[in-house]
């Protein structure tokens, strides 16, 4: 005869410990990797479909705003739309680095499309910011899986 | 690098689309179901804004 043991309930019938709060990786290390790079944070988490998805969304969103001619935002401009614009950008994390060490999307703005550069670009790190965030709710295991 | 107008449209539309649906649910159907959702969405509110601007403009 054998006994099951049951798990204790908790509000909403949730234990709050998912898959992916069960792999060992912190939440912090999770949200960090995620931010630095495009899917980092899930892939950390054995979450391979999902990080290969949104890394090849955020990266591909990257590149292409960089191949329209987009601009990539400098902090201390005095603009505050400027500021707004490199808090986005900020978001892509190493893309962002890499970008300003290779001088991509400094050329003045020339041709119409550029402007939906600059906002793909921009839209690529906030979308990278929910990303990593998710990857810290999954690690931490406020997000079931 | 050259795109129109609405393939533009198309390309952000299904990126952002498919972040949404990975971060804002957790089941692998539902994530497909409210992609989907999302990016006939963005679509359709892009054309119907368009319409809305000629039709000022007009």
């Amino acid at each position: 005869m054998t006994t099951k043991v049951q798990e204790p309930a908790v509000a909403g019938g949730k234990t709050g410990s998912g898959d992916a709060a069960a792999s060992g990786a912190s939440p912090a290390l999770a949200l960090l990797a995620g931010w630095l790079v495009p899917g980092a944070g899930h892939l950390l988490l054995g979450k391979w479909v999902r990080a290969g998805l949104l890394m090849v969304s955020i990266v591909g969103m990257f590149a292409i705003g960089i191949a329209l001619q987009g601009k990539v935002y400098t902090p201390n401009t005095g603009e505050p739309l400027d500021m707004l614009g490199f808090a986005g950008d900020l978001g892509s994390g190493l893309l962002y680095g890499l970008a300003r060490v290779l001088g991509w999307g400094q050329a003045p703005v020339l041709v119409a499309v550029a402007d939906y550069g600059t906002k793909f670009i921009v839209v690529a790190g906030l979308l990278n910011v929910v990303a990593a965030v998710d990857a810290h709710s999954l690690a931490s295991g406020r997000k079931p899986s | 690098m050259n795109l129109s107008h609405f393939s533009a449209v198309l390309l952000f539309s299904l990126f952002t689309s498919i972040v949404f649906a990975i971060t804002q649910r957790a089941e692998p159907k539902k994530m497909v179901r409210f992609g989907a959702l999302c990016f006939v969405l963005f679509v359709s509110g892009t054309i119907a804004a368009s319409w809305v601007m000629w039709l000022i403009k007009h």
